[in-house]
């Protein structure tokens, strides 16, 4: 342990990204979201009622043609938090500078409903339907808006804070079809 | 003419409820893991393929807000279980990133060693089940075989051979001795001789080209609107790999190119596996060559690392490192923030969301997993097949059940 230690690096967000934000401010302006970063991450809060104007903005004039990844988090009793309980987050990367940006939507209790960006990239389709599945977020124009990975008579969405890591006793009770019933 | 003897069907009206319904899995020895498919069929050929997923479905996602940055890395093992060690260096990328740690260059290397011995053993079963299941039973033996001989790689570094565990936050759990290495040199030096038993049983046989050629075709278009990555977006003439244009850990060193191909068919995803296995053995070897020396954990007045052994009892400093870590509600001190970070696996981007509290536990640790977006796009690629090609499209994909299910 006797050589120089690596000191923490702050990493910052690439130049890429950071013209993506400059794209986006030109065409829907910055009235439209607010911008924080963190480490190598630029986060752009939007409302959910600008959520589509902003994506489509960052598909069509900012270069962010893919849609990287589509996940919730559910922010209940969350250490010192004051906004609306649960969050979307949409990852999009422009394919040839490589710019990454993070675009999150905030919904509150109850019946969380967004947007469905289905129209803009197609890829979305099993995302949503897993938020759906363990957020409970409906996403409006979502043409197959199924539970995806738990059986369609659960009742509860378990990635939610207030469900406990055991279950409710889903797989106690979980109903056996006997040969003899068949 | 003679009458006919059974009531032969009237074959206008049958013509337009000829389509049946199969039930392909969730047991099914062609796909290798747990899945089901519900497909429509017009004779052989595929109208409509729905999947139904979640037979695997254990709440890892669930778990990561119960264990602490270290312990969740058996459960990451588990995940793409055909290249665990790829999984533990996404996990702790993503980690590292939200705590705003570099790690020492040996650690560096060393996980990158480890990266592209679990990228080659992952595409290795790839491209070796993708023979077997149309009918090429000898080629998948070849592969497996010289998995065996990662799996010994990992027995030597970690001592666990199917989910090592091996990654630390802010290191590694041993260092690498020169037995790992001869046993990584032994994996390069025999992999040349694979890779041409392969070629010479593969890339000229009549049946192999007739069933993956033209078969599955996925546009760049298309690959682009329907988020795919790695080699199946590199299949279809996307260029992107997050080590060229997104480098991470010691990758900017290497020299190393990344293969792609435009035709968007099975045989593409098949051919770019099997190039990128090629590029992966010269990573290595030029990562072992080049291996430096040093520290491979950061020291612990950094106080991320779990203290080897030697400093835990010898030293006042590793003891009370070690009684922090291991205790529980001491532990590691994170920012309230949250980061993305993702790292190219064998099947594609494989990242992970992480919400920290503060405390040792993720707040969420949401995986992006690249077999589930893979899958999503299986129904339309397969439309209009022959039900023959399901097996085809579905070890072109490399679904990994436990990786889609979570």
């Amino acid at each position: 342990m006797s050589t120089a230690a690596p000191s923490p690096t702050e990493a910052a967000p690439s130049a890429a990204s950071e013209a993506i934000l400059a794209k986006l401010a030109a065409a829907v302006g910055e009235d439209a979201y607010c911008v924080t970063r963190f480490r190598d991450n630029i986060r752009i809060f939007v409302t959910p009622a600008k959520l589509i104007e902003v994506l489509t903005a960052l598909k069509t004039k900012a270069g962010c043609a893919f849609l990287s990844e589509l996940g919730g988090a559910d922010y209940l009793k969350y250490p010192g938090r004051t906004g609306p309980r649960f969050e979307v987050h949409y990852v999009l990367r422009d394919l040839d500078t490589a710019g990454i940006v993070v675009v999150k939507a905030g919904v509150d209790d109850p019946d969380p409903a967004l947007p469905s960006v289905y129209g803009l990239w197609p890829g979305c389709d099993w995302m949503e339907r897993e938020v759906f599945d363990m957020y409970g977020i409906r996403f409006e124009g979502h043409p197959d808006l199924r539970r995806i990975l738990m059986p369609d008579e659960f009742a509860s969405f378990p990635l939610r804070k207030d469900y406990p890591l055991r279950g409710r006793g889903e797989r106690h009770n979980f109903q056996r079809l006997t040969r003899e019933e068949s | 003419m003679p009458a006919p003897l059974l009531d032969e069907p009237d074959l206008e009206t049958e013509a337009k409820q000829a389509t049946w319904t199969l039930n392909f899995g969730p047991q099914h020895p062609a796909t290798h893991t747990t899945l089901r498919l519900i497909l429509e069929l017009d004779g052989e050929r595929i109208v409509k393929a729905v999947p139904h997923i979640g037979y695997l479905h254990s709440g890892f996602e669930k778990l990561g807000e119960h264990l602490n940055y270290n312990q969740y890395v058996t459960i990451v093992d588990r995940k793409n279980y055909i290249s665990p060690p790829m999984n533990e260096v996404a996990w702790h990328h993503a980690v590292e990133t939200l705590l705003g740690v570099e790690l020492t260059p040996r650690c560096q290397y060393i996980r990158v060693i480890i990266g592209e011995l679990a990228r080659v053993s992952d595409h290795l079963l790839c491209t070796g089940a993708a023979a077997l299941d149309l009918g090429a039973f000898t080629a998948f033996l070849y592969a497996f075989n010289l998995r065996e001989l990662i799996y010994d790689v990992y027995e030597e570094m970690s001592g666990y051979r199917f989910h090592p565990g091996y990654t630390r936050v802010g290191g590694v759990l041993y260092d690498f001795n020169d037995r790992v290495l001869d046993r990584i040199r032994k994996v390069t030096t025999t992999f040349p001789k694979v890779y041409s038993d392969m070629s010479k049983l593969l890339f000229r046989n009549r049946i192999f080209l007739d069933r993956m050629r033209g078969v599955g075709k996925l546009s760049k278009a298309d690959a682009i609107a329907m988020s795919c990555t790695g080699p199946v977006a590199r299949g279809s003439g996307v260029h992107f790999d997050l080590r060229k244009d997104a480098p991470y850990l010691a990758y900017p060193d290497f020299d190393f190119e990344v293969p792609y191909c435009e035709e968007g068919d099975c045989w593409a995803r098949f051919m770019v596996r099997m190039e990128e296995m090629r590029n992966s053995i010269s990573i290595i070897e030029q990562a072992v060559a080049k291996l430096p020396s040093g520290p491979v954990n950061l020291p612990i007045a950094e106080k991320l690392n779990v203290p080897d052994k030697a400093t835990t009892y010898n030293s006042m400093e590793g003891l009370i490192q070690h009684f922090e870590l291991v205790m529980p509600n001491r532990g590691f001190e994170t920012p309230k923030d949250e980061v993305y970070a993702a790292v190219e696996g064998p099947n594609g981007e494989l990242g992970y969301y992480l919400v920290a509290d503060g405390t040792e536990f993720a707040w969420r640790a949401r995986t992006r997993p690249p077999s589930f977006i893979h899958f999503s796009v299986f129904p339309h690629i397969i439309k209009d097949h022959m039900l023959a090609d399901v097996v085809a499209v579905l070890g072109s994909l490399s679904i990994i059940a436990a990786e889609l299910d979570r």
